[in-house]
């Protein structure tokens, strides 16, 4: 149904991820008299409330109540509606988790969760408005596509894509004041297959997210000053996981680094190393994200900084990792 | 319509005929929660014999009434009733709880035909009957859902919380049951986890409340058409019942959450239902 769509309703420059959203929800609910919304006092944050206001009659707060939110979102699916669910990742992955697990992905019903101020982008909040653990938990969940756009563009790329993609999904965005990485919508977004958004050969950067700017920029800088061919990977579906593209990586470039805003365990870098693990193959590889710790406060660009997930972390990780001399060690190039 | 003396008679014989049909399956398995199956037949009996709008042979029909056992554990007393009323065959039942059987205890809504909504952690239930009945209003539809929750369940916050929301909404096309058997795993409501005042917390909570003898057909049929009938709020059906219920060396005894039957027990339990079915047919006469 949403096959094609070629509409923006919104602009880019001036609107956040969350703005987008519910843009892009409020024309789909015009399209689609199936798709519903749901939030839990979080209309307004989350901006499903443009949703709400459009379409009173399809629309439903239910206070502050997140496993009852998932339950009635379940419940509403299985109806034949669609529901798109949203409130923050942290009261998604974990106060709603087992609702999420066992209402909706076991019964694998068409409910849609957009969940924001995911990773560390509510920085001030503190640990308890953190998420930084979502796609661990999300992807741990049979029947369940976990999926982080880039930015704004993609967010609305992928809620596009995600009405007519069967079964749960749960998409993550920040709170709303992440710089834009795509100009405009004219690529080719599927769920499930990486975006490759700067070629190399040397070694190959796997992101999502707020990610995946960064390492744009630090492949440039790379390229200029270090003569670095550098391939960034936009792996905005963590599941399905573009296996095919793991492996490419694998084989062209022989070193890989991941970079996610989430904790290195579980999450992206875990998924990819399982790919690299199972196949046999040697490959240098490290992972960043936040350690294994509860992450400072602080503005998401300072923390994104603080982990070396900035530009400049990027780069360094990115040194690092070519002096590791795997290579020249071993016969990596023999399957085991 | 008010339950006629026949459909009474009727509605005993089902229930005798479910309550051995748990026994069977309880052995068959070597194990079953028999008690909190027992205590809820005569809801599900009137419910599946005389109110609900269903139809066996098309299962998903879009205007069916839908079922939600919020006490997933009472699978056991569910699965029977579904076969009975020819979802599928009943001897499939031998396989319960079985290796690779689409049986588990707690049922599966996606292999087990008639089972509108997969359930057994508690507390999930009443959210998911919330939302159904929600969809059921956004699509302008007129079938009814039906939840049946356990008492003990009922310290679960969720059902508070959908509560909330059922009051909120004014669901009145959501009816609910609460098996008040005051029995738990570790004790009784009471020892446990005080629930009492229980009718007043529900009218708290924006429901209007019947409190009845949930082993008393006419009983359970007034409250429901009452229910029926009810526009202003949601309507919850308190109705008092006992764990293990029919079977005299189970009921009321907290040690029958789930147990296990030899051909010994087999024998007494469904003699013991078999009294239980006499003594009502005579009291009607």
């Amino acid at each position: 149904m949403t096959e094609g769509l070629t509409w923006t309703v919104y602009d880019a420059d001036t609107m956040t991820q969350s703005e987008i959203y519910g843009e892009v929800l409020c024309r789909l609910g015009e399209e689609n008299p199936r798709i519903v919304g749901l939030s839990a006092d979080l209309a307004n944050s989350t901006k499903i409330g443009k949703f709400g206001k459009k379409f009173p009659d399809r629309f439903f707060n239910v206070g502050i109540a997140e496993q009852n939110l998932f339950g009635v979102a379940a419940g509403l699916a299985k109806t034949g509606l669609i529901p798109f669910v949203s409130t923050m990742a942290a009261f998604t992955a974990m106060r709603g988790a087992e609702q999420v697990r066992t209402d909706i992905c076991y019964q694998n019903l068409n409910c849609k969760i957009i969940a924001t101020h995911a990773g560390t982008s509510f920085g001030s909040a503190g640990t308890t408005h953190h998420c930084t653990e979502d796609l661990a938990i999300m992807r741990s969940f049979a029947n369940m596509t976990v999926i982080a756009p880039a930015d704004g563009i993609e967010t609305a790329k992928a809620v596009k894509a995600c009405v007519d993609y069967p079964g749960p999904v749960y998409i993550r965005i920040g709170r709303g004041f992440e710089p834009k990485f795509y100009e405009n919508e004219e690529y080719d977004f599927q769920i499930g297959k990486a975006i490759e958004v700067n070629p190399g050969t040397d070694i190959t950067l796997i992101c999502c997210g707020v990610t995946v700017l960064q390492a744009a920029e630090a492949a440039k800088f790379l390229k200029e000053n270090d003569d670095l061919s550098v391939r960034v990977l936009n792996m905005h579906t963590i599941k399905p996981l573009d296996e095919e593209a793991v492996m490419a990586a694998v084989t062209d470039t022989r070193r890989i680094i991941t970079f996610e805003d989430h904790t290195i365990l579980g999450g992206l870098g875990s998924a990819v190393a399982d790919v690299i693990a199972a196949s046999g193959k040697g490959c240098a590889f490290s992972k960043v994200g936040i350690p294994d710790c509860y992450c400072i406060v602080g503005y998401p660009e300072d923390l994104c900084s603080h982990y070396k997930l900035d530009t400049d972390g990027i780069i360094d990780k990115v040194r690092e990792v070519m002096k590791m001399d795997f290579e020249e060690a071993d016969d990596w190039e023999d399957e085991v | 319509m008010p339950v006629t003396d026949q459909e009474i008679k009727v509605l005993h014989e089902k229930a005798c005929q479910l309550r051995k049909d748990i026994i069977d399956i309880t052995y068959w398995a070597g194990g079953a929660h028999i008690g909190g199956a027992m205590s809820m037949v005569e809801i599900l009996i009137l419910l599946y014999y005389k109110y609900m709008k269903i139809d066996p042979k098309n299962p998903t029909w879009k205007e069916r009434d839908r079922m939600v056992l919020s006490k997933g554990h009472g699978g056991v007393g569910y699965a029977p009733l579904l076969a009975r009323k020819g979802y599928f065959d009943f001897q499939d039942l031998k396989e319960f709880n079985k290796f690779k059987s689409p049986f588990g205890m707690h049922l599966d809504s996606l292999k087990v035909k008639g089972v509108d909504v997969s359930t057994g952690s508690l507390g999930h239930g009443l959210p998911m009957a919330v939302g159904m009945s929600l969809g059921a209003r956004v699509q302008k539809q007129s079938w009814l859902t039906y939840c049946i929750l356990g008492d003990g369940e009922c310290n679960e916050g969720s059902i508070w919380e959908a509560a909330m929301a059922a009051s909120h909404f004014k669901l009145t096309n959501l009816i609910t049951f609460v098996d008040r058997n005051r029995l738990m795993i570790d004790g009784t409501t009471e020892e446990i986890m005080g629930l009492e005042p229980f009718v007043d917390k529900w009218k708290a909570f924006g429901f209007v409340v019947k409190e009845v003898d949930g082993h008393n057909f006419t009983a359970l049929a007034d409250a429901i058409e009452s229910a029926q009938k009810e526009t202003k709020a949601p309507v919850v059906i308190i109705a008092n019942t006992f764990k293990g219920k029919g079977v005299d060396f189970m009921e009321n005894n907290v040690k029958w959450h789930y147990g296990g039957l030899d051909t010994d027990l087999v024998e007494k339990a469904k003699a013991s239902v078999d009294r239980m079915y006499e003594q009502a047919i005579n009291l009607k006469k």
